[in-house]
This record gives C-alpha cells, structure tokens and sequence, in this order.
C-alpha cells in the first residue's frame, strides 16, 4: 500500500475558495467562503445537497453531473432563463474568478463560460479546471447499460482533452446523418461514402482517444491505493479488434468497406464506438466488476475515480475537484478512514454529502447545512 | 404593444444573431431616428430585395446576371474556391489573399435537415469544373456538414483532371470562415493541401 503524496515537491492544488449560485435550481442568491481544504454538505435529502454539486460540476466542461436540459436549470420561480455559477478557484498559486450560466442579457439562451470577466471555450476552462463525481446513480456502473460506460469513460478523457467532446459529438452526428440518409431511401452513393469517410475518421479518433487514456489509467490503478483495490479496464468493440490487428489507416479502410458492404446487402447496423463496451476487472483476483457484490463494485468505481485522479495531478500538475455524493453512508469505518486519507494524499478537494455529521469523523472539511424552506434552498456555514 | 410595432419587433428578432431583446431595442433606436436611419434603411431595403440576384455562374450576389468577380478580366480564371454561402465569399474578399474565381454552394449537405445535392448549386460547378479548370479549393467549414459536402464534391470532381485541394484546418472545429480572421485566413489558404494527401 502506497503512502507518498502523489505529486511529492509539488503543491499540487485546485480548490474552490468561494461559490456563488443565483437563480440555480433551488438556490435563489447564495454565496459561501470556503476554508478548508474539504467541503462538507450536510441536509436533509431533496433539501439541495446535489444541486449545489452539480452548480459546481458545470464550472467544468460538459453537461455536468446530472447530464441536465439546459432548460431544467434556471429557478423555477425566477420565471427567467438566466441562472449563474461562479466561484474563485486557487491553482498554481493564482485565484482564477471561473463562471458559468446563462446571462440576462442573453439572446440565444446558450450557456456561457467565463474566466476572470471573459467569455471563453470551454477547452480554454478545461485546461484550468476538471471536476469528477460519484453519484448513487452510479453505483450500478458495471451492470448498468453499455451506454452509461461509456459515458463515464468519456468523461475520464475530457479531464485531459477538452476537444473530446467534440469528437464524440461529431461522431453521434454523423451517424444520425447516414441514418438520416438511408431512411430516405436516396440511393446517393457519394453522399453515402462521403458521410462514412467522416465516420471512419471520426470513429477511430474517438476510439484511439479512449484507449489511450485506458492504457494510462491501468498503469495508475492497478495496484490499488490506501483500501482500495487494483482495477484494470478494457474496451471491446469491432474498431477496437482493428486497431489491435493494424494500422489506424487500415482500421479507417475497414470501417469504410464494412459500412458499405453492409449497407448494400440491406444491412443498416454499424459497429463502432457508439457500440463498443468498457469492463472492469480486480487487478489482484482477476474477476470481473460486474459479477462482484455491491460493496465490492463501489470500492473498484471509487478506486478508478481516485487513480483517474491521481493521474491528472501528475500529469497537469493539478488535481481534479470530486464530488462524492452520498457515497460515505455506504462504506464501512476503514473505508471511509481510507477515503478521508485518499483524497488527502491525492491533494484534490473533495466535495462530500450526507445527512449525518458523524459519517464523517476525521474529515478536515469546511461544514455547509443546506435546507430548504418552501422550495427555496438556503446555506449556513460553519465556523470550524 | 400596438400590432404593427409588435409585428416590426418580431420580424426583426428571427434575424440570425438578433433576438427578441435586441429587437425592441434595434426598434426603439431607428424610432428614435426616422429621418437619419429609419427611411433611408426602408428604401435600400426595398431596393436591394429588388435589384440582387444570385450571379448565373458562381452564386455571388450582385446586381447583373453574372457579378463583377466573374466579368473581372484581371482574376485567375483557373481556379475555382468553392465556400458555402457568400458571407464566405466577402471574408476571404475582405483578407485580399485570393486572385481567383468563386462557387458559392448556398448551404452544406445535411440528410438531417434535408438539405441534398439536388438543394445545393453542385451541378453548375460540375459544369464549370470541366471548363478549362486547373485547381479548385474546397474552402467549408470544419463541421460535420462542411467536411461530408468537401468529402463529396472530392468523389464527384477526382474523375476530372483538375487538382482539388483544401484549406488547411488550423482552423478551430466548427469554426466558419466568416469567423476568422485575414492573417489566419491567409495562412490556411497558403497551407491548402491536395485532399488524401495529408
Ligand atoms: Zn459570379
């Protein structure tokens, strides 16, 4: 079992010193000072715990934790669009005011991401900041739908490659477009293969960009850390047999000839990433995640979370934030002890809810009571 | 609101990068200025939406059947920069880096929106291709539409003898040409390669 911080000479460090929510969800106008370098939501459940983690989950790329419609995000009873997130973050030694929302001045409605004043990519915010989380939802991950996989493995490459996004977008759109196409029933050849050269491509970036932060990861976890076992990942799909046996050029010919063979034999099915499915073994037992108990699942899922962690605090020299939603009620003493200590010595801040404070004995984290009067949720924050 | 100021408002607001709040505020503003803006805006609008067309050739819009790029004895007839609408065409005018001829295609092939070949000006520029043509620069945007019509107007101009290149993308994902600017433009048009060659 490893001891050593994981950026040893390096204050490796990303933390949020302030939070300011108006018009979120429940919150109305609420604005905490954080002093610790964890943070602790305690309430009631439904009283706003994982709204305030998905407020700080959007400061990141992406759709943030609960993947929600733009729509379902401003206050209800705000009757408006707008909504706004907006905290001071600390890393290198620098406080960085990020943002995000929807501004009142708005006319496309669209979500912005702002850095110090500036309206800017979310790829330039990706270099400045990632948050990963664990939710309850989550806790089925490795029996859960293939889909749901690969939206976790996603994620662990847009921490690194913000540009991820937009490859699996492009993807997805090129496939929506040759089902598009073949519902019509145009017999348009160029169109066709122009659009599968486009899959082709897109396909196997995508997939190169999964396993190459596969590939990364189990370097990091398979040893396992503090109480948390080793974990390797694998991927399997058709694209991912391609690239094992050849060249990436080679695997782009073959998804082309396949699609089109297929297409012409009256065959509309497409193998690629969209299909493709991520498993999880014990690095120590050999044994897959999805046949292991409950408890075991959640210990491989915190275990993958906390080396994709580690990884991205020696990599980019800073640490992810982690939400870790109800995800302390659940584990036994040690566990938790070897939580508290995991987070520590990954140098990351750790977000932490649940209803009971002595969860979490031995937790060095700034406490955040939220409660919720008549729909609208209000903080207290504690001296510690 | 009186209807036909509400009317005005809403027009206004389906203009690309307008919205209702800019409208009212774009309606208060020429109100505010009848004589200096208001008219005068009302008669060129009238006489534009009377007097452009679409050029014969390339797509450009001007006020004759075939605009002053296409009768412009000076330009390099050789070549051929293919864009997707004619805000293309007046960015790449704007950086001046460019001596040759225009096609404008009117939009990208997207099955989604049902926009196909048959939608877009493909034919004409097949037809001018094979007219004395030695290069034609594929100039579309890096999105998923912009890069499928590139990769078709590829398949559709290879059989002819003419060399087909494209911009090289430096240019952000998504990123259209309008957006640019000159010295990127510039330098992406410097970069352009022969397609399958890169
Ligand atoms: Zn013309």
């Amino acid at each position: 079992m490893e001891r050593q911080q994981v950026a040893p000479g390096r204050q490796a460090e990303a933390q949020l010193t302030s939070l300011s929510l108006r018009d979120f969800r429940n919150y109305a106008d609420c604005r905490v000072t954080i002093g610790a370098p964890n943070v602790l939501l305690l309430g009631e459940n439904g009283s706003g715990k994982t709204n305030l983690m998905e407020a700080v989950s959007l400061l990141a790329p992406g759709r943030g934790l609960r993947r929600a419609r733009a729509e379902h995000l401003p206050r209800q009873d705000s009757g408006g669009e707008q909504w706004a997130v907006s905290a001071e973050l600390l890393t290198a030694g620098e406080v960085i005011r990020v943002g995000t929302g929807v501004p009142a001045d708005s006319d496309s409605g669209r979500r912005i991401m702002r850095r110090d004043g500036e309206t800017v990519s979310q790829t330039e915010i990706g270099r400045l900041l990632s948050v990963s989380w664990l939710t309850p939802r989550m806790d089925g991950i490795f029996v859960d739908s293939p889909g749901a996989r690969r939206r976790f493995l996603d994620r662990l490459v847009i921490a690194f490659d913000a540009a991820h996004i937009g490859r699996t977008n492009r993807y997805e759109k090129l496939l929506r477009e040759r089902g598009a196409l073949l519902a019509e029933g145009r017999a348009d050849e160029a169109w066709f293969s122009a659009i599968e050269a486009s899959l082709a491509e897109s396909a196997i970036a995508v997939t190169a960009a999964r396993q190459a932060l596969i590939a990364d990861l189990n370097a990091e976890a398979a040893a396992g850390w503090f109480d948390f076992p080793g974990v390797r990942l694998a991927l399997d799909g058709t694209v991912e047999d391609w690239l094992a046996e050849g060249s990436a050029l080679q695997a782009e010919d073959r998804f082309i000839a396949v699609a089109r063979t297929r297409r012409m034999a009256g065959d509309t099915a497409l193998a690629g990433p969209h299909s493709s499915d991520m498993n999880a073994v014990n690095s120590h037992t050999g044994a897959p995640a999805h046949l292991a108990s409950t408890g075991q699942q959640k210990a491989l899922l915190i275990a993958v979370v906390l080396a994709h962690a580690r990884l991205q605090a020696r990599r980019l020299g800073r640490p992810p934030l982690l939400l870790l939603d109800d995800v302390v009620a659940h584990l036994d003493v040690a566990r938790r002890a070897a939580l508290f200590e995991a987070v520590g010595a990954v140098g990351a801040q750790a977000w932490f809810s649940g209803t009971d404070h002595d969860d979490f004995e031995g937790l060095d984290a700034q406490s955040l009571s939220i409660s919720a009067d008549a729909g609208t949720a209000s903080i207290t924050q504690s001296e510690e | 609101m009186d209807s036909q100021l509400d009317n005005l408002i809403r027009r206004l607001a389906r203009l690309p990068g307008l919205g209702p709040r800019s409208a009212r505020r774009a309606v208060l503003h020429l109100l505010q200025n009848r004589d200096r803006l208001m008219l005068p805006l009302a008669e060129d609008l009238g006489q534009v939406a009377r007097n452009i067309r679409s050029c014969a050739n390339c797509g450009n819009l001007d006020t004759g059947d075939i605009c002053a790029l296409c009768r412009d004895a000076q330009r390099d007839r050789q070549t051929i920069c293919v864009v997707e609408d004619v805000g293309d065409l007046w960015a790449m005018e704007r950086a001046a880096v460019y001596r040759g001829l225009y096609h404008v295609l009117g939009g990208t092939l997207s099955a989604i929106d049902g926009r196909g070949p048959s939608e877009l000006n493909i034919d004409r520029l097949l037809t001018r291709a094979r007219e004395q043509v030695g290069e034609v620069i594929l100039a579309l945007p890096a999105t998923v539409e912009g890069q499928t019509t590139a990769h078709y107007l590829h398949e559709k101009l290879s059989p002819l003898s003419i060399e087909v290149t494209r911009l090289a993308h430096g240019v952000p994902v998504g990123g259209e040409l309008d957006f640019l600017d000159d010295g990127t433009l510039a330098q992406a048009l410097k970069a352009r390669g022969r397609i399958g060659s890169q």
